[in-house]
């Protein structure tokens, strides 16, 4: 299948009859409310806030979304891409397992729990879901490349997702990065640049490029509000994994926060369009000690984030200056939840304990929300005796930094029976 | 002596720069990036009103570099600019 698009080198500019975008209205500012037509614009004129999509649903139902196909599509009338999204070549992400987690619950002391294990998307990290919104909006917005800033799994779901699509891609990432997430990103053939700074550093370059090539869809840029919908796909899947119900609370890594805060707000619409009942969850977010800038807030009651540089394993999270920060305060508050933080030690017993229990290894983001997970219920601020769904999203083997120095063979024996009976003797003497 | 400051504009900004990406303001020696941004309003009325907000702060999801620093960890808004200097004025609502 072939993908039309505009000629290289045009501006963006939707045509006379405006871009498809599916139930999607407008854009609105989050701060003053100003409203401004769908396009490729992702800062209020105005006062600089976030744009947000604003939609007229129509009928959604719960038998409709359950003919979709088995990927995010499946909620394509709740989400910016027009109807036809799923017949563009893309990389199909979501419908991963939520996994009954009962050995982990068992260690924790909690009733029920599951985990989201979005590791099993196609570049295996829960991005995948918003760079294919990412990408339908920017097709209709008439962008000719695909890049982003990236923390590694970005990257891969940018450049693999440009790969399928057949279009041209540029991926910025710290020089510091993961081997494995270089390599993963690498491999689809992308522009891939290093750079010499921090992610907010490569953030910054990317907003400045963007500025200099308005036909260049930077998923996290300048399509942002469009991108950050498709974080929306966790929340109606877990709603729908359960039987169409809410869970009680969920644990959420928190980097710019814009997950956390898109699952929220999948929750609210389910909740306004008569597809689930029930209490709102309770979300909790999760950070790593070493880039804490939202916990650090939350704990000193604050409404706004003051940004820090990072220094933390947790890479996929250290985003210093969290662009939606102040709004994981406000929906952690509102929802009756809490923002924490663990460190890197716990991270990587928070890995070791997942793979343990549940044979899941995650990556260090996964590692994050289950020490935090631990540490809510340690310290009480978290029911363990309500329903809990904790988020892994994104697979261990892209960060095997974290573990390789602590995980290993017991040890290296000649291929004998005597040698390994010297080597584990409780088995011998079985 | 009066010291040159170039300053690299936002696309949301360009309205009021005529389109231009990039300016150069003129400010006093000792000047600070306050300075730049009264300068920056004698030059483009109506630009300092949308990167401070009422209180006369850089606003929530406006970030200000002098040079490579992002001024929240300098002195705000009372960071020097001497010759030479480059600020850049980028939204912040990127990343992720």
């Amino acid at each position: 299948m072939t993908v039309t698009l505009p000629v290289a080198g045009a501006t963006p500019a939707p045509d006379m009859a405006g871009p498809d975008l599916g139930p999607a209205t407008h854009l609105a500012c989050r701060e003053c409310g100003a409203t401004t037509p769908l396009g490729p614009h992702y800062a209020c004129t105005d006062c600089f806030g976030p744009l947000e999509v604003a939609y007229d649903f129509g009928q959604v139902s719960r038998e409709r979304i359950e003919a979709g196909p088995p990927s995010i599509w499946r909620y394509r009338d709740l989400l910016p891409v027009p109807a036809g999204v799923a017949d563009t070549p893309n990389t199909q992400p979501g419908c991963t397992r939520l996994v009954r987690a009962d050995r982990l619950a068992g260690e924790l002391g909690l009733a029920t729990l599951w985990v989201k294990d979005d590791s099993a998307n196609p570049t295996h990290s829960f991005k995948d879901r918003v760079v294919a919104v990412a990408l339908a909006a920017a097709r209709e917005l008439g962008f000719t490349v695909l890049a982003c800033p990236s923390t590694g799994n970005l990257a891969n779901a940018v450049a693999a997702a440009a790969a399928r699509a057949g279009i041209r891609s540029f991926v910025f990432v710290p020089q510091d990065l993961e081997q494995q997430k270089i390599v993963t990103t690498a491999v689809y053939d992308t522009t891939l640049v290093a750079v010499d700074g921090t992610y907010d550093d490569v953030n910054r370059l990317a907003s400045e490029l963007a500025g200099e090539h308005e036909d260049w869809a930077f998923v996290n840029v300048n399509v942002r509000p469009y991108y950050a919908e498709g974080s929306k796909t966790l929340g109606y899947e877990i709603v729908e994994q359960l039987g169409w119900r809410l869970p009680d609370q969920v644990v959420i890594p928190v980097a710019s926060g814009a997950q956390l805060v898109k699952v929220d707000k999948a929750f609210r619409e389910l909740a306004e369009l008569g597809l689930v009942e029930g209490d709102a969850p309770r979300i909790f977010g999760a950070q790593a000690a070493g880039c804490s800038p939202v916990s650090a807030a939350f704990k000193a009651g604050h409404d706004v984030v003051r940004p820090v540089r990072p220094s933390t394993i947790a890479k996929s999270l250290a985003i210093g200056n969290p662009a939606d920060g102040p709004y994981v305060l406000d929906v952690a508050r509102r929802t009756g939840g809490a923002v924490d933080d663990v460190t890197d030690d716990e991270v990587v017993e928070g890995i070791r304990l997942l793979a343990r229990t549940e044979g899941i290894f995650a990556e260090t983001a996964g590692g994050v929300t289950v020490a935090v997970l631990a540490k809510l219920v340690r310290d009480g601020l978290l029911d363990p005796a309500a329903e809990t769904v904790v988020f892994n999203t994104g697979d261990g083997l892209k960060t095997l930094d974290a573990v390789s120095p602590v995980v290993g063979p017991l040890g290296t024996i000649a291929a004998t029976t005597d040698a390994f009976h010297a080597l584990v003797p409780a088995v011998a003497t079985r | 002596m009066n010291s040159a400051v170039a300053v690299r504009v936002p696309t949301i900004l360009r309205t009021y720069t005529r389109g231009e990406s990039d300016v150069t303001v003129s400010v006093g020696e000792r000047a600070t990036l306050a300075d730049v941004v009264v300068a920056l309003e004698t030059a483009f009325p109506g630009i300092a009103g949308r990167v401070l907000d009422d209180t006369g702060q850089i606003r929530r999801f406006v970030n200000v570099y002098v040079d490579d620093d992002d001024v929240r960890f300098a002195a705000g808004l009372q960071t020097p600019t001497p010759d030479g200097t480059k600020v850049s004025v980028i939204p912040a609502v990127a990343g992720g």
